[in-house]
């Protein structure tokens, strides 16, 4: 199945409307209107631009996986479905989709955040990584190794947020303590209960890399 | 034809010559003199690596050309009737492909499917969902238990009663028991409506042919054969027209056994749109409609004599399941603890709540729950140590040797008798014990085949929960072939593979493992038909092991396995295994126990569970990695249900006030606490394998050891779950 095969048929994209100066400017009802600051979107925008977005499907750039990658979405559209609906990757996983699971956990910049509670218009400029990005079955990163062989999963749905979870958690600090570990993986719900054996796989990966290596921007499937 | 084999069944100190006789095609089982080579070694689950990285494939992340994204929409009323629905509106709406009013006209719970839609994208459907206008008539519902069993309440289900039929159970007489007991006990205790939260809601992919007399599900699922066998008389198809997989499975714990309303109304909408059709179910759906563990309300009487000996055990015991039934919790009263005297009686109580599912051990849980702490209201009563009690009651050998074994580990007889702290946080020890009846069916096939170039391959119609399947069913043909596991693949999911029953009950280990067992011996004779001319030997005189097929009194007669393989004529051969009926064997019973201990802050009324200690006999254990990531999961559901799950309805407006998953408390890795897991391994003779399943029986005690544990704590009891603060404090007179 080739990549454009998988992606959903979408309504014809609307020009992109052009920005509209001044903080009183009318958005649409379901469109978004917002203010440039200095950490967001500094690429595209001056600061105290405002921005008016949608309703209708604009393109937009998103780095992912190290890959600078053009979609055509509605600005109501999270960085979640983006990811998983138009980029066809779908290792990132839809579960409570009000960020109180974890299993959507992606690094934007390098730091953990649901991407449930993202809008994917609000990642631009930023280095979006996915469980893809961080490695893959022929090429592991340490911390999906660890996994494996600690069997921290089961059902394995919770697992690549709980991997970003952890990866995060070892990029901060690569000799984490249980008790850090326990904390990083606080938001990330397991139903099927394997917690212990995520701890065992988090400790032995700190221990086994002594450092973790930096995350690679390995190959996305997109 | 058949043969005559003597068996050397039971555990280690307690073995038993058994002679059973098995047809000549079955390897001969597995016994304590069995020497395996991979069999019983952790073996990391074959299936691992895609899933850490993200690249398994479950149904949500099944994607087909021209797919449409199906919604449900759902009653807000918990008891109506709908007089009119209008669905013009979402059929105008640009982007919206099928619109489907559903069969259904009389609604019993608030979130009863009412409307369907197929749209472009997830955001259409639900805006399509938001025009369709329905009329209802609204009815008087009752949502509570003890207002449903009175006689004014509104009636769920007609002019029927809310209360149904008891079903009972009787030996002896508990009358007469209690009579000659030296000490009685009789407390009330009730367990909340617990949701399974299977993290992949449930839902589908369905695709008909062009002709639409063909129809393929990807689907969420526990069984892929009841499934196909649902939609084939749903749709008027020869089952072999239908086609379900299930390569990945987001967790069921019992929620998704059959073609459930999400998988028929997928189906629906690809038949009318004429093009694929996903529908994955909202998480708010998921926990107010797909199922619960029914809550139950137990009222339980034991009776004991001067010697510690159980006289009675007595249990009246109502539950809800809301519009569906299965709430009885009497099994464990019924089996754990011998006693001459027992009576159970239980009832469904029916509430305009969504429908009851099986749900991991069925009724056990709540059952265990309710029996052992019970147990040790009864022991402190009558002056008797709480382990020791349990001893004199049970006469399970196996058990028996569990509770040595978890005592030790645990520190029990230390711990039980160590002084509460005069400080605020008091420490608590519990134990509890475990029953189930895991030894499979018959019924599943399993294809085995080989290939040029020396790689194996397991085929079987079964599906993989999370236990690790794949996993298990690749170490069964390595061992039994003398190869590698990673030279063994296994494929399942599939109908298109041989028939396999569902994973639910702890089935599917002690089912599918005979049959790939029997397919991969008669794969080997085969291969061994092969090796014998170029080994200058009969087959019959042939052995494999370490990837070499080899003469079995000369073993420097050897060739590799792989260069056997690459004499096969074709690309590969094959051959077939059964699962036949058990054989007598050893026992047909799975013991087990748990101990816990937990912390409580008698200021705050916070319980934290600090250390279980989960001792159990699952038969032949295949994978001691995946099975004690079995254990450890049920422990802590059992934990979470004893803490903190607890569906909550509102009695004025009928509806589930936490269907998320932060409102419904789930539990966490800060909860989590240090589980030591033991298993006694047991030779049972019942099958080639001699495996027995391990998710129902890991989570049966869970719960009860941790409420036992908060007894001895607080020196109260508190006989409701969940053990929330409020509860605790109220236990202890401080609210």
């Amino acid at each position: 199945m080739s990549s454009d095969d998988r992606k959903p048929r979408r309504p014809p994209a609307i020009s992109r409307r052009s920005f509209i100066k001044g903080a009183g400017a009318v958005a649409a009802a379901a469109g978004l209107v917002r203010v440039s600051t200095a950490s967001a979107d500094q690429k595209s925008l001056p600061a105290g631009v405002v921005e008016s977005l949608g309703p209708a499907a604009e393109s937009i750039e998103l780095k992912i996986n190290g890959r600078a990658t053009r979609l055509t979405i509605e600005p109501r559209v999270t960085l979640l479905r983006a990811l998983r609906d138009h980029l066809g990757l779908t290792g990132t996983k839809l579960v409570c989709d009000r960020g109180a699971c974890g299993a959507c956990t992606v690094h934007l910049d390098g730091k953990p955040v649901t991407s449930c509670m993202m809008l994917a218009v609000d990642a631009r400029g930023h280095e979006v990584t996915t469980i893809e990005g961080l490695g893959t079955p022929a090429q592991m990163h340490p911390v999906q190794a660890a996994f494996v062989e600690a069997d921290a999963l089961q059902c394995g749905f919770c697992t690549p947020g709980m991997v970003m979870s952890v990866a995060a958690a070892l990029e901060r600090n690569p000799a984490a303590t249980i008790d850090e570990i326990k904390h990083a993986t606080a938001g990330n719900i397991c139903r099927c209960g394997t917690y212990t054996h995520v701890f065992e796989a988090a400790l032995s990966a700190a221990k086994s890399t002594g450092k973790t290596a930096r995350t690679a921007h390995a190959r996305g499937d997109a | 034809m058949s043969r005559r084999v003597t068996l050397k069944l039971g555990i280690e100190g307690d073995t038993h010559d058994v002679t059973v006789v098995i047809p000549d095609d079955e390897p001969t089982p597995w016994d304590l003199g069995a020497r395996l080579s991979i069999v019983g070694k952790p073996t990391p689950r074959v299936d691992g690596a895609l899933k850490a990285t993200g690249a398994a494939h479950y149904t949500y992340d099944i994607e087909l050309p021209g797919m449409l994204y199906g919604a449900i929409l759902r009653s807000p009323w918990p008891h109506a009737r709908i007089r009119d629905i209008d669905l013009s509106a979402a059929k105008r709406m640009a982007g919206v492909r099928a619109v489907l009013a559903l069969d259904d006209r009389e609604i019993r719970f608030a979130g009863q499917e009412v409307a369907a839609v197929a749209a472009l994208s997830t955001d259409i459907a639900s805006d399509a969902l938001s025009v369709v206008r329905v009329d209802y008539e609204t009815m008087p519902f009752v949502v509570d238990v003890d207002a449903a069993m009175t006689d004014s309440a509104p009636r769920v289900f007609g002019s029927g009663s809310n209360v149904g039929r008891a079903s009972s159970s009787s030996i002896g007489n508990v009358a007469r028991g209690l009579e000659q007991a030296a000490s009685t006990l009789e407390a009330t205790y009730t367990t909340p409506v617990q949701t399974h939260v299977s993290l992949e809601t449930h839902g589908a992919v369905a695709s008909f042919n062009s002709a639409g007399d063909e129809l393929t599900v990807w689907c969420s699922t526990q069984g892929i054969f009841s499934v196909r066998d649902d939609l084939a008389v749903y749709f008027s198809l020869p089952p072999d027209k239908v086609r379900v997989v299930c390569e990945f499975l987001g967790g069921g714990f019992g929620s998704k056994f059959g073609a459930t309303p999400e998988m028929i109304v997928a189906a629906r909408l690809a038949k009318a749109a004429g093009v694929p059709v996903k529908l994955m179910l909202p998480r708010a759906d998921e926990h107010r409609a797909t199922g619960n563990r029914p809550s139950s309300i137990q009222a339980v009487k034991l009776g004991v004599d001067g010697g510690g000996k159980l006289t009675a055990i007595d249990l009246v015991q109502h539950g809800s399941g809301g519009i569906g039934g299965g709430a009885g919790s009497a099994g464990p009263f019924k089996s754990i603890y011998r006693c001459a005297n027992i009576r159970t009686e239980e009832r469904n109580v029916y509430i305009n709540a969504g429908p009851s599912a099986p749900m991991r051990a069925p009724g056990w849980p709540q059952g265990c729950f309710a029996l052992e702490l019970a147990m040790d209201e009864m022991a402190r009563k009558a002056g008797i140590d709480r382990l020791e009690f349990r001893r004199r009651n049970s006469d399970n050998p196996v058990r028996a040797v569990e509770y040595e074994i978890g005592a030790r580990a645990f520190g029990w007889s230390e711990k039980s008798a160590s002084k509460k702290s005069t400080g605020p946080v008091k420490r608590g020890v519990g134990v509890a014990s475990a029953e189930w009846h895991a030894v499979g069916v018959s019924g599943p096939e399993a294809q085995v085949l080989a290939y040029r170039d020396g790689t194996v391959e397991v085929r079987v119609g079964t599906q993989d929960i999370g236990t690790g399947t794949r996993t298990v069913l690749a170490i069964v043909a390595a061992e039994e072939l003398g190869l590698p596991i990673d030279r063994v693949k296994s494929e399942i999911g599939d109908t298109r593979f041989l028939f396999s029953v569902p994973s639910g009950g702890s089935l599917s280990a002690p089912s599918n493992t005979p049959a790939v067992r029997q397919a991969a011996a008669h794969l080997k004779d085969k291969l061994f038909r092969i090796a014998a001319p170029m080994l200058g030997a009969e087959p019959n005189d042939l052995e494999a092991s370490n990837a070499t097929i080899r003469v079995r009194t000369n073993p420097s007669r050897a060739i590799a396995f792989a260069d056997v393989c690459k004499r096969i004529p074709g690309d590969s051969i094959s051959a077939q295994g059964e699962r036949i009926p058990n054989y007598e064997g050893f026992r047909t019973d799975q013991a087990g126990c748990q101990f816990a201990e937990v912390e409580v802050d008698t200021e705050t009324g916070i319980v934290r569970v600090t250390r279980v200690v989960a001792v159990h006999d699952a038969g032949r254990i295949i994978d001691p990695l995946t099975a004690r990531s079995q254990v450890n999961g049920g422990v802590l559901m059992g934990i979470g249900f004893a803490l903190f799950e607890d569906r909550r309805m509102d009695p004025q407006i009928g509806i589930m006030v936490n269907p998320t998953m932060d409102d419904y408390k789930l539990l966490g890795s800060l909860d989590a606490p240090q589980i030591d897991v033991t298993f006694v391994e047991v030779a049972n003779g019942l099958t080639n394998t001699g495996v027995m399943g391990l998710g129902e029986v890991a989570h049966v005690a869970s719960t009860a050891a941790v409420a036992c544990a908060v007894y001895d704590a607080l020196g109260v009891p508190v006989r409701s779950l969940p053990i929330t603060p409020d509860r605790v404090l109220a236990a202890l007179g401080q609210v």
